[in-house]
């Protein structure tokens, strides 16, 4: 009953195509996991089921209590507690940081206006950008609308983070300061599904490693899973990988 | 008969028509605003009746002549025992007219926004309508406003057909003129450039917000 996250034995098919083919998965409070594998294995599937971006066809999914499987679920009380950032920030470009930020909190929360910008200096501090709260999203670079979406995500105060391939549209010399914002969110304990083809950082962050193969958890391991592959398919996959 | 000289009275009750014209274009405009909002929300509903039967009648009155729709009004209503004055039946129509195409054109906008910013705003737990009203909405007006504008130098020129139940707006009015005056070219061109005058202003003014739309967004 510890897992804050839990899947078991999930099926989904977009139309005629099995993506997921029975995948359990159950994550402690605190965790950090990382989801690697080849493009196509069902990463981003698995994690938009899990936030109820996409409904499964079979088996159980509990996220902080909430039923997701279920169809009569409160998908707002459900998404209270879960946070989402993709591979392409999605901020809303007509509004500046600060209001990016604090359109949920008072939105949804009902915050007064003094409270949401409180929080959002907060949580744009903790992203490194408090200086960056007044500037349009189009006036920061990739790296900077990145942590301004795991800012945006953080001032809902969710209890779970599902990240996934944040890094992936970024150049390389800016996917150093969004990792490093992730792991401190790890260190502070925060409980973290983590897509990602960065293979650093799963080896040095991640609690366990989830490696997914064909709509399938093929193996699961901490960070010495990569140095010793157990199945055919991850030596392969580290193989290309390196 | 004898023709009359063409007088600066005449030009005086031109331009009262022109006032007609005005007060018929921000009719259809208004509420034919007001009911496109309502109807290009049936369009983009989450559930499929809806839509469908929002786009049939979408597709009916965009099939039909706006002659035919204010015929349709103007006698219809008679038929039913109604008396309707001209600028009703013209207002009416033009508002229906007005609402259908301009559904469309903001259904379009509303579209255009990335579908990603809808889900952004979902996973943020905000609902439906508040996605809209606060995400989608703020960014689907910037690209609506070239296009809107468009249509309304459309709607300013349609106002004319409503001659014909004898509303006497800009056309009528120079109709009126040109049966005692006999100078047809001097009276319609007249008309034309109280036409010109309301519609070209319309146009530069689309034309400058889309360069500026182009230019920066926000
Ligand atoms: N909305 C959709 N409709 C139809 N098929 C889909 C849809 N989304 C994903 N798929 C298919 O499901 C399979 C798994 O996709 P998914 O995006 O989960 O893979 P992934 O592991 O995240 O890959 P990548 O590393 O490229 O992001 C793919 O074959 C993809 O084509
Ligand atoms: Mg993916």
């Amino acid at each position: 009953m510890s897992a804050v996250i839990e899947l078991k034995d999930v099926h989904k098919s977009f139309g005629q195509v099995e993506v997921l083919k029975g995948v359990s998965l159950a994550v402690e409070r605190g965790e950090a996991i990382a989801v690697i594998g080849r493009s196509g294995s069902g990463k981003s599937t698995a994690l938009r089921c899990v936030n109820r971006l996409e409904t499964i066809q079979s088996g159980e999914i509990n996220v902080c209590g909430h039923p997701v499987h279920d169809p009569k679920l409160d998908v707002r009380k459900l998404r209270l507690d879960v946070g989402i950032v993709f591979q392409s920030y999605n901020l809303f470009p007509h509004l500046t940081v600060e209001e990016n930020i604090m359109l949920a909190p008072v939105t949804v929360k009902k915050l007064r206006k003094a409270e949401a910008r409180a929080l959002a200096a907060q949580a744009l501090a903790r992203v490194g950008l408090a200086e960056k709260a007044q500037s349009y999203p189009e006036q920061l670079s990739g790296g900077q609308q990145q942590r301004v979406a795991i800012a945006r995500s953080l001032a809902m105060q969710p209890q779970v983070m599902l990240f996934d391939e944040v890094t992936s549209a970024l150049d390389p010399e800016l996917t150093g300061e969004v990792l490093r914002v992730m792991e401190d969110l790890a260190k502070g304990g925060m409980t973290m599904l983590v897509v990602t083809h960065e293979m650093g950082f799963a080896r040095k962050v991640a609690d366990r490693i989830v490696y997914m193969h064909q709509g399938r958890v093929w193996e699961v391991g901490d960070g010495s899973m990569l140095a010793n592959p157990q199945t055919p398919e991850l030596r392969a996959f580290m193989a290309h990988d390196l | 008969m004898l023709a009359q000289p063409f007088t600066l009275a005449h030009v005086g009750y031109m331009l009262n028509g022109v006032l007609w014209t005005l007060a018929l274009s921000a009719l259809a405009f208004v509420f034919g605003g007001i009911a496109g909002f309502g109807v290009m929300l049936l369009r983009i509903s989450r559930f499929r009746a809806v839509r469908i039967a929002s786009l049939v009648v979408v597709q009916i009155v965009q099939g039909i002549p706006l002659l035919v729709i204010l015929f349709a009004v103007y006698f219809g209503l008679g038929i039913f025992g109604f008396q309707v004055a001209p600028i009703i039946a013209a207002g009416v129509a033009m508002m229906i007219y007005s609402a259908a195409f301009l559904a469309e054109i903001w259904r379009g906008c509303v579209e255009a926004v990335p579908r990603t910013q809808f889900e952004a705003a979902e996973c943020l737990a905000l609902t439906r309508w508040e996605a809209l009203r606060k995400v989608i909405l703020p960014q689907a007006f910037r690209l609506a406003i070239p296009p809107t504008v468009g249509f309304m130098v459309q709607v300013v020129k349609s106002t004319s057909l409503a001659s014909v139940v004898g509303f006497v707006e800009l056309t009528r009015a120079a109709q009126i003129i040109n049966n005692s005056t006999f100078q047809s070219f001097l009276v319609f061109g007249i008309a034309g450039a109280f036409y010109f005058a309301i519609c070209w202003p319309l146009s530069a003014w689309s034309r400058t917000l889309e360069r500026k739309l182009h230019v920066g967004r926000h």
